[in-house]
């Protein structure tokens, strides 16, 4: 480029290549220019491209803001033709939206917290509730096999992983106390502890962190993909309640199976326990179990269940609840799969301890 | 390859699953031109430019892009060869953690050293391009189906590519989006120099831009010329490809 008098003469070419370097080294050219009138002549330049246009429109605005009056002239009929095209005149950015200020927050946040989350999963949890029962006796409004699906998906493939993690965590637990108990010549309480821990506390517990982790996500991030790719919108249209359609087999089948799969964990709980006990503290399976007899009644059993069966209705709830709340993409679908592990979670850990008081 | 051809397919097959989608496939784009695809749904136009974009691997056969060998080329040299490339995906292809200003720059802010401000210049340029001078901040999902489509057709030329891709671009717009969509890609080939090769099922954004016609049918080209020898051929799928876009009566059709 070259600057005479008050013209500057663009030459070559202009392009995505070199747009960068064309800007430094005409600001560097005109950083004394102290006439009022700048013509930036076009007609010793070869080749332009939209990105060359911007860049000219780019100048062209520097130089305005300097005070200078910045007209183009000449140019072959493609250059001209491209200025003409490809320049944008009214250069403006539409301005972000305002900031809200401290309080405005706060207000939205509760307000949104009460209309958006609590009023929103009570109505939910009124809604499945109420079709999940409505619907034992209308089995003709259930898809057939939906049911054996969601609890197959919910509950029988859940069993290896769940059996297993119980029996790590009844052998672990067993060990700690072993020492302990040892020094103490209370050898046998290692069957109390073990048993009572398992089945009132431990077993409903490793099951529904197993389950919210495996099924809460899947139900959560499947809802979703049906959100995003409207096909809740058209079960809706079609005079099926999306609710009742596909959350309610969900709550069926992890309704009839968790309470399975926290005796299974029970089970493989105290079998960890009672492999510790056998190496650890020589007590025999036979005396293990005979002690068990004493140790276990109907009521640690059935606050077992109780607590799988509230497990149950929690994460099918929390899963459905975020799944049916996304709001973006492939990007929303991943954030409520994640936000509904960890609420399910810390619900499952809430209704633990006030169950736990309850039960006391 | 010819000097005039930016692509060239060469005998291509390809198929899934052990089902044959493509055969014995040959097409050519002309440097400069608006190279049209067309065909029925399931015909094959997709995977055929999948398999040109090089993201599927051809089974038999060959794909040169500007002389080279697509199939053959090293992950450094295929990343050059997509610089050439501005690819619209049919349904957009955003990624819905960005702004839809954010996403038309990303582009630029990755492969180039041009600051802030002339990349912000440049999107807004495009978008206006596209009749979108208002979304620069807002994302995809606030977005409507046509204004997805025309974010991501200001994002496929923000570098002003030599070759654009585009897969339907017209399938959801009214008619008056449609138009200015035409008019736009008919100024990127006279103006830019840049070539097209479309997919698209509309008739009249056909008939207002196309200089080449690509047909498909199950898998076969059954016909490759200019618009105006697809206009007078008598090929039967071909003819009432373009007969229906004129109101085909319904009982002549077969």
């Amino acid at each position: 480029m070259e600057l005479s008098e008050n013209t500057l003469f663009i030459e070559d070419s202009l392009s995505l290549s070199n747009a960068k370097s064309f800007i430094e080294d005409a600001l560097i050219l005109l950083e004394g220019y102290d006439q009022e009138r700048l013509e930036i002549n076009l007609d010793r330049l070869g080749y332009l491209d939209s990105i060359g246009v911007t860049a000219l429109n780019f100048l062209q605005e520097k130089m305005s803001d300097k005070g200078l009056q910045v007209n183009f002239s000449g140019g072959k009929e493609d250059v001209r033709k491209k200025m003409e095209i490809f320049s944008l005149h009214d250069y403006s950015v539409p301005p972000k939206a305002r900031k809200h200020s401290f309080f405005e927050k706060v207000g939205d946040g509760f307000d949104t917290l009460v209309r958006d989350y609590i009023a929103s999963f009570i109505v939910l949890t009124a809604n499945v509730i109420f079709w999940s029962v409505s619907d034992i006796f209308k089995s003709k409004r259930q898809r057939r096999g939906e049911f054996y699906n969601q609890a197959v998906l919910i509950g029988v493939n859940a069993v290896w992983i769940v059996g297993a993690l119980a029996f790590i965590i009844g052998l672990v637990m067993a060990l700690q106390s072993s020492a302990q108990l040892r020094d103490f010549g209370a050898n046998i309480y290692i069957v109390d502890l073990t048993v009572i821990a398992m089945m009132s506390e431990m077993g409903p517990l490793i099951t529904a962190i197993v389950v919210a982790g495996r099924s809460g996500s899947s139900i959560a991030a499947e809802i979703a993909t049906m959100k995003v790719t409207s096909e809740l919108d058209a079960l809706k249209t079609m005079a099926l309640q999306p609710v009742r359609f596909v959350v309610v087999p969900k709550m069926h089948g992890s309704f009839i199976t968790m309470p399975f799969l926290t005796i299974i964990a029970d089970i493989m709980g105290i079998l960890g326990g009672m492999f510790i006990a056998y190496v650890s503290l020589d007590i025999s399976p036979q005396v293990f179990i005979n002690r068990m007899g004493d140790t276990l009644y109907n009521r640690d059993i059935f606050i077992g269940i109780i607590k799988s069966l509230v497990f149950a209705v929690l994460i099918v709830l929390t899963g459905s609840f975020y799944g049916l709340r996304v709001k973006e993409g492939a990007e929303g679908v991943g954030k409520v799969t994640t936000t509904a592990v960890v609420v399910s979670i810390a619900l499952v850990m809430v209704a633990d301890s006030i169950m736990g008081l309850l039960f006391y | 390859m010819s000097p005039s051809n930016i692509i060239e397919v060469r005998n291509l097959s390809a198929g899934f699953d052990g089902r044959e989608v493509l055969s014995d496939v040959s097409v050519d784009a002309p440097e400069g031109e608006i190279t049209v695809i067309l065909g029925g749904s399931g015909a094959g136009k997709s995977v055929l430019l999948k398999h040109i974009l090089g993201l599927y691997q051809p089974r038999e056969g060959s794909i040169h892009i500007l002389d080279q060998d697509m199939a053959k080329l090293e992950e450094k040299d295929q990343k050059e060869l997509y610089l050439q490339m501005g690819v619209f995906y049919q349904n957009g292809g955003l990624l819905n953690s960005l702004t839809v200003g954010e996403n038309v720059a990303l582009p630029l802010e990755q492969h180039t050293d041009l600051n802030e401000e002339l990349i912000a210049r440049i999107v807004q340029t495009k978008l206006q391009l596209v009749n979108l001078p208002g979304a620069y901040h807002l994302y995809p999902s606030q977005l409507s189906g046509g204004m997805l489509k025309r974010a991501a057709l200001a994002r496929a030329i923000i570098m002003d590519p030599p070759i654009l891709f585009c897969d339907e671009p017209g399938a959801g717009l009214d008619p008056i989006s449609l138009a200015s969509l035409d008019k736009l890609i008919l100024n990127l080939r006279d103006q830019m120099g840049m070539s097209v090769v479309i997919i698209t099922h509309e008739v009249s954004s056909i008939l207002r831009i196309a200089d080449r016609i690509v047909f498909i049918d199950r898998g076969k080209i059954i016909f490759q010329g200019t618009l105006n020898e697809a206009l007078k051929n008598n090929i039967e799928q071909v003819y009432q490809f373009f007969e229906m876009g004129r109101l085909f009566p319904i009982d002549d059709i077969k």
